[in-house]
């Protein structure tokens, strides 16, 4: 049974300038002990949709009656949209899933100290005492390649460098054994070489922990180093979906071919950078049919007209394109 | 490609000494900018060694790269050149077609005239413009403040060519920044920095805040503004991979020093030194079968204000030996433009 369970996702903002659509009609799943990795631009409703899963949207989101994110735990099922008081919540943040943030700094208060942070979400999640809250939490600080834990344990977060802040970081979310972990861009932040180790670590955690994790990026390179299956987002749609080999090597929408040629490769330092044309839309101004066909170079009239539906490719392996995949409008 | 532009070079280039080439367009000798962070009356001065001792040619014409991760001097080291860091000591010199200066030693007019010559494109095009004015306000700006131009007929039109060069329209130079995507404005950005037809233009990460699909398209127009004006640019990136396809020579950073200056596609295929190495295979591979092959660096860039002796890169790096943490390694050829800072080049480099 997977881990959590995302069904028809559509969310919508309350703004002064009318309701803007952010997430439609998304679904997928995560087992546990696999990575979900979460590709798109910046509004590409990504972020959005992951922070559904802890309802940490703001108060002017309005979810779709038909969007169901259940997850399911040893205890039981949990259907996330129908909780609404902020206590029944409690098992789900921090507690079965947690979140790490692309900028360390903002995730801790600048004026506790980190071991109090993490003995303060242990208290409220686990019946244990303050000694032993702190024993976790030092283990923990260790686990993630912090040298010198117990020192480390009574520092503020401005003290550390940011590497070691978002290793903290990791600590925090970790250290109440969350069955899903949510990063959001945790290595755009850091350099290549930083990145290279806390992808390394998130590597070995999922191995040794056996938890699911969406991890929301924009990079494809750092996918493919981590993730087991992609899903691409574009303007608040899915548009393809699979193993990360599959999208990767034989991608099937135009937009996920469109970025991978975007991107400069340096085994092959003379292919042309080719961009995909145009800019993304704004919420606003949402095109009909097809979000993607403002800016596709396979597009056809009926791409206008119609919203294509995630169909196989190949086993596993879903788009939403009628050109690539064949489908008919209205099918 | 590269050196074509300056070749027509002649003798009144006198003034400059043997060791520049005389395409050269900034030639850095031994060049330092330290920043005082207390210490004073009582105590021991500290400063902040932001960058230590940089010998650097840029040559005319050139795309010229400069990487290094946060915290190694390489913004600081491209403000430098724009006169806008402070130069502690060193020598820098500016040449083009026209004009040698004394980057150091510039007088006020000089500086007034180098300020239209030498430009920067900024790293987030939604801080660098002012919401409250026209996209062509903000482009005419230049031209007003260095009186450039002396009617407002004269800045229309010369708002108007470099606005169509960088593909923006008549209708966008009357709306506000905030209608525009991020690629649009740091397009903004680029033809506000080449309004006044610099020469030499510092690209400081220009392209690290925008989305894959559009930093392609603002690659490609810089290296068409390029072609088509005869610029020269430093171009700054942490983006190890965009670097490798745009630029044609590199130099890499660490601690305020460089450790390696290459071609490009030397310095891709057979870096030198041991954290080129490191930062090339921790770029992560777009093959999904090509998993945890990288050569994992151990800690993290030490801090500027207590480098450490010696090659300022021997606590991380897996060659170390006792020579490393006494002697400081300099920037010695090893071949064809490639230069590199390292005791032992001979055993570990060529890759």
């Amino acid at each position: 049974m997977s881990l959590l369970k995302v069904d028809n996702l559509t969310l919508q903002f309350d703004t002064d300038e009318g309701r803007i659509l952010a997430v439609e009609d998304v679904s997928f799943e995560v087992n546990p002990g696999e990575i979900l990795g979460l590709v798109g631009e910046s509004g590409s409703g990504k972020s959005v949709t992951a922070k559904s899963v802890m309802q940490l949207n703001p108060e002017n989101a309005v979810y779709d009656p038909g969007s169901k994110i259940t997850l399911n735990l040893d205890s039981g099922s949990v259907d996330i949209l129908s909780l609404k008081k902020a206590k029944d919540m409690e098992i789900v943040r921090g507690g079965a899933v947690s979140m790490i943030f692309q900028e360390p700094m903002a995730s801790f208060a600048p004026a506790i100290t980190i071991g109090a942070q993490m003995v303060e979400q242990l208290l409220l999640h686990k019946e244990i005492s303050q000694q032993e809250a702190a024993r976790v939490s030092v283990e923990m600080l260790e686990r993630v390649g912090i040298s010198d834990a117990e020192h480390r344990f009574n520092q503020y977060a401005f003290e550390l460098s940011g590497g070691m802040r978002q290793r903290a970081m990791i600590a925090m979310a970790l250290s109440t054994s969350p069955r899903l972990l949510i990063a959001d861009e945790p290595t755009t932040a850091l350099d290549v070489t930083i990145q290279a180790q806390v992808i390394d670590l998130m590597k070995d955690l999922v191995a040794e922990y056996g938890m699911g994790i969406i991890f929301i990026t924009h990079d494809l390179g750092v996918i493919a180093q981590t993730a087991d299956r992609v899903a691409v987002m574009y303007l608040g749609r899915l548009a393809e979906q699979g193993s990360v080999r599959d999208v990767i090597q034989r991608p099937a929408h135009p937009y996920t071919r469109g970025l991978l040629n975007a991107l400069p490769k340096l085994e092959n330092l003379d292919a042309p950078l080719t961009p995909v044309p145009g800019d993304i839309p704004s919420p606003l101004e949402r095109p009909s049919g097809c979000v993607f066909h403002t800016r596709c170079s396979m597009s056809e009239p009926r791409c206008q007209q119609a919203v294509p539906s995630m169909v196989d490719v190949y086993e596993g392996h879903r788009a939403a394109c009628f050109v690539t995949t064949a489908q008919e409008p209205g099918a | 490609m590269s050196g074509q532009a300056a070749t027509q070079v002649t003798g009144d280039d006198a003034a400059r000494d043997d060791s520049g080439t005389p395409e050269t367009i900034i030639r850095a000798r031994n060049l330092s900018v330290h920043f005082p962070i207390g210490g004073g009356l009582f105590t021991k001065k500290l400063f902040l060694r932001a960058v230590d001792g940089v010998d650097l040619n840029i040559p005319q014409g050139s795309f010229f790269g400069l990487v290094g991760e946060s915290g190694s001097g390489k913004t600081t080291l491209g403000r430098a050149f724009l006169r806008a860091s402070p130069i502690t000591t060193g020598e820098v010199e500016y040449h083009d077609d026209e004009v040698s200066y004394d980057l150091v030693n510039l007088g006020k007019e000089q500086l007034k005239d180098y300020r239209r010559r030498a430009q920067l494109i900024f790293q987030d095009p939604y801080a660098a413009l002012s919401p409250r004015m026209t996209v062509r306000d903000i482009i005419a700006e230049p031209l007003e403040v260095m009186e450039i131009t002396s009617s407002r007929e004269e800045t229309d039109e010369v708002v108007r060519t470099i606005a169509s060069k960088c593909r923006l329209n008549l209708e966008h130079l009357r709306r506000f920044p905030h209608a525009f995507s991020g690629g649009q404005r740091q397009r903004i950005s680029i033809a506000r920095a080449l309004v006044c037809n610099p020469r030499f233009v510092v690209a400081d990460e220009s392209v690290a805040a925008l989305d894959v699909s559009i930093q392609a398209d603002i690659l490609n127009l810089l290296k068409s503004l390029q072609n088509d004006l005869g610029l020269t640019y430093l171009f700054i990136s942490h983006d190890l991979s965009v670097v490798a396809h745009i630029t044609d020579h590199v130099a890499v950073m660490y601690l305020g020093r460089l450790v390696e200056s290459a071609p490009t596609r030397k310095l891709f295929s057979a870096p030198g030194h041991p954290y080129t190495q490191a930062l090339l295979s921790a770029i992560p591979s777009l093959d999904p079968d090509h998993r945890g092959a990288a050569q994992k660096l151990e800690g993290e860039i030490p801090s500027p204000t207590r480098p450490p002796p010696g090659c300022k890169f021997h606590t991380r790096c897996p060659y170390a030996t006792e020579i490393c943490s006494e002697q400081e390694p300099v920037l010695q050829p090893v071949g064809d433009e490639h230069e590199v800072a390292c005791h032992h080049w001979k055993e570990i480099g060529g890759g």
